[in-house]
């Protein structure tokens, strides 16, 4: 697992250093504004600081400085939001995918699991009823569909190829949830009833965190995915093996309750776990 | 003013049982006083809800000390705080804090008591009304605290009580929407109160353009009370009805709780309370803010004995505030799918909203120069509140970009952000107007010693609160988790945790003083004129305390409200009532 620290976490995205870029940027220009005007207000304390014989003034000095300084600070602005915040809310939200390269991955969440579904070998997911949704079929998929016979659904077990678009299309089976990749620099709010897709690339591989960052209940603070960032050759390896146990999962209701989960470093601390 | 002589003819000729004068009065003070003990009271608790969240979150998993055994078992177990509960306590702080305790007091209190006594007036313009809103809010707040006692406990889907996750949620959640119910009504009651009386009870020769920045603040405040709390109404009565009557106003169709389809009609939209709730609530952040700018204003111009740097600009940028506070709402749903177009009309007005602000900061700071600055208590908390707010302001700006949003939201860095605005900003506002006015509701002096104290702890631990949290907000660490070491990417800054809650906990030893000060000082303080501060408002030409109905002789007003050190005048101020050459 990933070592954090303080500061913006690790960025494995290919967009991500146009966020962080933007980060940095907001806070050196805040961290000027804020004690260049700060210096002013001390400095305006300790002189006109009520002593004897000294006086206020009625008359105001007219001060020029504030008005360009204002007008200094809404060209900012306008910079910020059109030179850097709109390409890349366009990139990430309205520009698709060459969509032959890259993998399309169908995410369900429910109170407190993200299922991952992918369409296996046909590429082609098989179709989804929430009236079929149960223990044995977390994401409801029609068996008499034969573009779902060969589909693979895991448990907070997210594996990526690494250097791929991937495009992930979010639904949520209850309440709201948000999808959150804080090492790819993505989250998004995942809405019953609303289809929502995001997609990024991602440049390194590693073990990482898909984390839930919506209130969505009691067990909103355990709803902790896997998010595996492998080679290309990898990432087919493990759809190979992940393809037989299929037939496992939708066999056993067992198999598919219990979350499995790469072996992690992370300590768990005994809080009580209500259900 | 025909009215203002009638109503002033009905004050004082006989004496009310102590039940009429005391509990169920409709003397403005009298329910401005109510009004602010009662939030002062639920500040506290709101406040006492936090520290033991703090526990869980600086401790996961450990055993409360002390306190362990007056929790139910539905609460905690052993001492160690069940999830459930954590989110109700969580929940239940920022509805009491937001809706029980700020607004309250910087609308109810303060709005009650000051706004009548600056713009000359015996009483509000609808006494009974005002009292009635007291007593809604008093309603909502018994109803807001019961709900604990419930057998599933209250509220837990957060103050934002987002559907579905509210409406599937306990019986709570139907408390907290009668409560509501109640608080809205209340707000809706006294904000018409209070605009009418600006309107129609000014004193004679108090115009627009002379009334103090204060009534100005209120007086948009009380606009934005009126037009965004009934969608919220209309919104709370949509869920009321989706949890009790079966409807599917936020419900789609076709969702599986727990493995179970649930039986509804379905074919609603979760995200259409998300725009009716933030359509009010981003209103309500400049209904915590407003109120507060007008208060320290008047603190300002009396200490620094100089009129305010542009009192003109200050009032366009109020009311362009109170305009625009309409249009960003959805700043708060930009990861809710929403498409470049409609983001970026919302960054863009997020971004206007930012000028007036800045604005109001920098001709507040610019009045500094050329006074003679008295440092008292109020004016400590009053200048605490400029850099206080400036980071909240500031840090604001990278949440309001959708861009830099996508790591931001929904982070500890949003929990910062909004409390360096509402906590060290409006509360020290909050703080300052009671130091300041207390004089006048009393006949007598807060402690000054006491009261540096007060500020200088205060203005220390509500840094050493809140600063960390942009340091986790930037490493990912996400709010309302009952635990957070469950991440791995938590896990660096949970020290951070640790201060934090010690800084929340030392906060609280620090209010000691000041709660010691207030009730020491009713009986004891030193007594006072009616004007010690030498202000120029009408409020301090009042009795202090104002008798029923006010003033002993009708005021009548020749100048603005900020005449400090007029060049030839024996005195350092020129009060708003004293004729010319007086």
């Amino acid at each position: 697992m990933q070592n954090y620290g303080w500061g913006l976490p690790v960025d494995i995205s290919t967009h991500g250093w146009q966020i962080d870029r933007l980060i940095l940027f907001f806070h050196v220009s805040m961290f000027v504004l804020f004690f260049g005007w700060l210096a002013f207000m001390v400095y305006a304390l300790v002189k006109f600081r009520a002593r004897a014989g000294h006086k206020a003034e009625y008359e105001s000095k007219h001060f020029k400085l504030p008005t360009f300084l204002e007008i200094g600070i809404a060209i900012l602005e306008l910079v910020l939001l059109v030179v850097f915040s709109m390409p890349i809310w366009a990139r990430y939200r309205e520009v698709p995918p060459d969509v032959k390269n890259s993998v399309r991955v169908r995410i369900v969440a429910e109170q407190f699991a993200w299922n991952v579904h992918y369409p296996g070998a046909d590429g082609k997911f098989g179709k989804v009823d929430p009236k079929l949704m149960g223990a044995s079929s977390p994401v409801g998929l029609d068996p008499n569909d034969a573009a779902g016979k060969d589909d693979i659904v895991t448990i907070n077990q997210l594996h990526i190829p690494v250097n791929t678009p991937i495009v992930v299309d979010l639904t949520s089976k209850d309440v709201i949830h948000s999808f959150s990749l804080p090492v790819a620099r993505v989250k998004q709010d995942v809405i019953p009833g609303q289809a929502t897709s995001v997609w990024f690339e991602t440049k390194q591989t590693g073990e990482f965190e898909i984390v839930c960052a919506q209130l969505c209940g009691l067990g909103h603070y355990r709803m902790r995915g896997f998010f595996v960032v492998e080679s290309k050759e990898d990432f087919a390896k493990w759809l190979r093996e992940q393809a037989p146990q299929q037939e496992v999962i939708e066999t056993t209701p067992e198999a598919a309750a219990v979350p499995t989960g790469p072996s992690t470093d992370a300590p768990l601390p005994a809080a009580p776990l209500k259900h | 003013m025909a009215h203002a002589h009638a109503a002033a003819h009905d004050h004082g000729h006989h004496e009310l049982p102590f039940w009429r004068k005391y509990i169920f009065s409709t003397d403005h003070k009298v329910i401005g006083m109510q009004y602010g003990i009662t939030a002062l009271l639920f500040l506290f608790i709101g406040f006492a809800f936090i520290m033991l969240m703090r526990w869980q979150l600086a401790y996961p998993g450990q055993p409360l000390p002390i306190l362990q055994n007056i929790f139910a078992e539905t609460q905690m177990v052993g001492g160690i705080m069940l999830p459930e509960f954590y989110n109700q306590l969580g929940a239940m702080h920022g509805t009491i804090m937001i809706f029980l305790g700020v607004v309250p007091l910087a609308v109810g209190a303060y709005g009650n008591y000051v706004v009548p006594l600056q713009v000359g007036a015996p009483d509000m313009a609808f006494p009974k009304l005002n009292a009635m809103s007291y007593w809604l809010y008093f309603i909502g707040g018994v109803i807001m605290l019961t709900s604990f006692f419930l057998p599933a406990g209250g509220a837990q889907s957060g103050w934002t009580s987002y559907p579905p996750l509210s409406i599937i949620a306990g019986e709570g959640q139907t408390w907290w929407l009668i409560g509501m119910a109640f608080l809205i009504n209340s707000s809706l009651l006294g904000s018409i109160n209070i605009l009418t009386t600006i309107i129609q009870l000014r004193a004679p020769g108090l115009t627009f353009w002379r009334l103090p920045y204060f009534v100005w603040a209120q007086f948009v405040t009380s606009f934005l009370l009126l037009l965004a709390f009934p969608p919220l109404m209309a919104a709370a009565v949509l869920q009321l009805m989706d949890r009790l009557a079966g409807t599917s106003f936020f419900m789609p169709s076709g969702l599986v709780v727990n493995g179970q389809a649930l039986e509804i009609a379905g074919g609603g939209n979760p995200v259409l309370w998300q725009h009716l709730f933030w359509f009010l609530a981003h209103p309500e952040v400049y209904v915590l803010i407003l109120p507060a700018m007008g208060i320290i204003t008047e603190i300002i111009a009396c200490n620094t004995r100089k009129p305010v740097y542009g009192y003109k600009a200050l009032v366009y940028s109020v009311v362009f505030l109170g305009f625009m506070s309409f249009v960003v709402w959805a700043h708060h749903m930009f990861l809710t799918g929403m498409g470049t177009q409609m983001s970026t009309f919302f960054q863009v007005t997020t971004m206007i909203i930012s000028i007036p602000s800045v604005v109001i900061l920098t001709t507040l700071v610019l009045t500094l120069w050329g006074g003679s600055i008295r440092f008292n208590t109020p004016m400590l908390f009053a200048l605490a509140f400029l850099p206080m707010f400036a980071i909240g302001g500031l840090t604001g700006l990278p949440l309001g970009l959708n861009s830099t949003d996508i790591h931001l939201h929904d982070t500890y860095y949003v929990i910062g952000h909004f409390h360096y605005v509402v906590a060290p900003g409006t509360i020290f506002a909050l703080f300052a107007g009671i130091y300041f006015w207390f004089p006048k509701m009393t006949g007598r002096r807060m402690n000054e010693v006491l009261g540096k104290i007060h500020f200088f702890f205060s203005f220390i631990f509500m840094n050493v609160i809140f600063m960390p949290m942009f340091i986790q907000g930037l490493a990912g660490v996400n709010r309302r988790l009952y635990d957070p070491m469950q991440y791995a990417h938590n896990q660096s800054t949970q020290g951070l945790n640790v201060v934090s809650s010690w800084g929340a906990w030392l906060l609280a030893l620090a209010q000691i003083p000041f709660i010691f000060n207030f009730f020491w000082s009713i009986f004891a303080g030193k007594k006072t004129q009616e004007n010690p501060w030498q202000a120029t408002t009408l409020e301090w030409t009042a009795p202090s305390p104002p008798p029923h109905g006010n003033f002993t002789v009708e005021p009548r007003v020749y100048r603005g409200p900020y005449e400090y050190s007029v060049p030839g005048r024996k005195d350092d101020f020129y009060p708003q009532s004293s004729p010319e050459g007086k």
